[in-house]
């Protein structure tokens, strides 16, 4: 096997093994997810009835944006607290040290959210088809590239927080919590862009979540995704996770020369 | 041939600190050589060390491994590996799972042999299915020191390796590491506040002070230059007056 794969599926075994090792780890794949759609489904099934009861069930919006904006957190929480389990453990000279390529950690982390995340999505797929009988699968079509989209942006963002971990340790760790709810306003996840106030919209429409939730919508009431909606959060995407990437190398050879790396964790 | 470690004019300066940590140092290490750094708490042996392993890059002056920086990150890490007190392996992972994935990151060839040749060596064999994070310091010392040999490395660097080990077993890994410098050549640079050890182990030392070089060669040699009757001696006399030596940089 080539080698820099065989590296990239040790690292990808590293962190899965977390899991098998430690129940509270399993846990905190499903647990939150699971009790975060657990309330949304009985407020939509409470709202329906309140406000329309007979009408289109515009309430199911919810929970299509509630599993899209988890699989975009959990993609940007994998890539992090990848990066913080080496810290914790006081492992990532280790790695440093090791012939592990950058690039390689970075994919390692990335198929290791992309793991979590289909694990995560079957379960809640399951569940709304259960409980609201949402069925996720007859939008699948465009369901699938724009969880794609939103993942790949939980990347780029986790990558950034990741650069954050690296360079000022743990001092930044509200920052590194609190990015994602930084970003989750202006992704109109729960409503569409125009409802925002005039400030917001351009901020809102600088971000491919926002296109994608629009799009997810568009998917749920059983339009056609528009191509230009697709180029939008194609665009976006690539030119956010340039320059996420190039943030967070700069941040790995800054903490090279500040002396960071190989004491992070020990302050 | 290049040698395994070639460090010219190291200086570096902490962004936060004064003084530099390091300050001029310049040695090498020979293939085959064990050469001990020395020096009292906060002299810069724990910010050389990250230097030559491309952890820091240097102010001024440069590393060469095997005539590469470490920084290439290329071919040259995978003939260097690093074992230290500092450094853990994960907690949450056991024995053979750790090592299993070091020895992929590192592609041992023969995996599972070498693994188990290494558990026997540094009698870890019955801890093999135990959660790391429930070893006794030395156990977990003599895991990272295995996980350190996984690569078969050319130089193997070593920051305070012995600090938690019993006696005996300080002595088993000494004889081990000397068994693979004998058989190999594989050179090594490493640290320890162990005089005795010292001593006994290695082939030259470098005696650092506040960031500067002291002296250096054989032990018994620098004992003889400086006047002491033994390392230990030594050691304290310029622990307690070292800023002397150093400005001198010879005796008094
Ligand atoms: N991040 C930092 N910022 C400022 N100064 C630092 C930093 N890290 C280390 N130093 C200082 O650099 C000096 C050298 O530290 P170093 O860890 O290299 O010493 P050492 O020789 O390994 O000591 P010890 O025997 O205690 O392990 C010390 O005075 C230390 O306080
Ligand atoms: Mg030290």
């Amino acid at each position: 096997m080539n080698a820099s794969l065989q590296r990239i599926q040790a690292l990808w075994l590293r962190y899965a093994l977390l899991h098998r090792r430690s129940l509270v780890r399993a846990f905190d794949i499903v647990f939150w997810p699971v009790l975060d759609l657990l309330v949304w489904s009985f407020v939509t099934r409470y709202l329906q009835q309140v406000i329309t009861p007979t009408g289109p069930k515009v309430v199911l919006f919810f929970i299509g944006a509630l599993i899209g904006w988890d699989i975009h957190y959990r993609g940007q929480q994998a890539v992090t607290i990848s990066l913080m389990e080496e810290i914790w453990t006081r492992n990532l000279v280790n790695l440093l040290i090791a012939p592990v390529r950058l690039w390689e950690w970075v994919c390692a982390s990335f198929l290791y959210g992309a793991t979590k995340i289909a694990v995560v999505a079957v379960l809640l797929s399951l569940i709304a088809k259960a409980l609201v009988s949402f069925n996720i699968l007859a939008i699948s079509g465009s369901f699938i590239p724009l969880a794609a989209s939103l993942l790949f942006f939980g990347w780029s963002i986790g990558l950034v927080t990741a650069g954050i971990l690296l360079r000022y340790g743990y001092a930044a760790e509200a920052l590194i919590w609190g990015i994602p709810f930084l970003l989750q306003p202006f992704s109109c996840v729960f409503y569409p862009v125009h409802s925002l106030p005039a400030w917001a919209q351009p901020i809102a429409l600088a971000l491919p979540t926002t296109h994608a939730f629009e799009a997810l919508r568009m998917a749920m009431r059983g339009e056609a995704v528009q191509a230009s909606s697709w180029l939008w959060i194609v665009g976006l995407n690539a030119v956010y996770f340039a320059l996420a990437l190039a943030l967070f190398v700069r941040m790995f050879r800054r903490a090279r020369v500040g002396g960071q790396l190989g004491r992070l964790g020990q302050d | 041939m290049s040698l395994p470690l070639q460090v010219k004019e190291l200086v570096y300066s902490y962004p936060a600190s004064q003084s530099p940590a390091v300050d001029r140092i310049s040695f090498d290490v020979r293939p085959g050589e064990i050469v001990g750094l020395l020096g009292p708490n906060g002299a810069g042996k724990t910010t050389t060390l990250h230097m030559v392993l491309g952890l820091l890059l240097p102010t001024r002056g440069e590393v060469r491994i095997f005539g590469q920086k470490p920084t290439d990150r290329g071919a040259v890490l995978s003939r260097l590996n690093f074992a230290s007190v500092d450094v853990q392996l994960p907690s949450n992972l056991t024995v053979f799972e750790a090592l299993d994935i070091f020895g992929r990151l590192y592609s041992t060839p023969d995996r599972r042999s070498v693994i188990d040749g290494w558990l026997k060596k540094l009698d870890l064999e019955r801890f093999r299915s135990q959660r790391i994070g429930s070893l006794s310091a030395g156990e977990h010392m003599r895991l990272k020191i295995g996980k350190a040999l996984l690569n078969d490395p050319d130089l193997l660097v070593l920051d305070e390796p012995t600090l938690s080990l019993d006696p005996a077993m300080a002595e088993q890994v000494r004889s081990i590491l000397k068994e693979i410098q004998r058989e190999r050549g594989m050179a090594m640079l490493h640290t320890s506040h162990n005089m005795h050890e010292v001593e006994t182990f290695c082939d030259r030392i470098v005696f650092l002070h506040r960031g500067k070089k002291l002296a250096e060669g054989a032990p018994e040699a620098v004992v003889k230059r400086f006047g002491s009757s033994s390392l230990q001696e030594l050691f304290i006399r310029v622990a307690k007056s070292g800023e002397l030596f150093a400005e001198e940089g010879k005796p008094s």
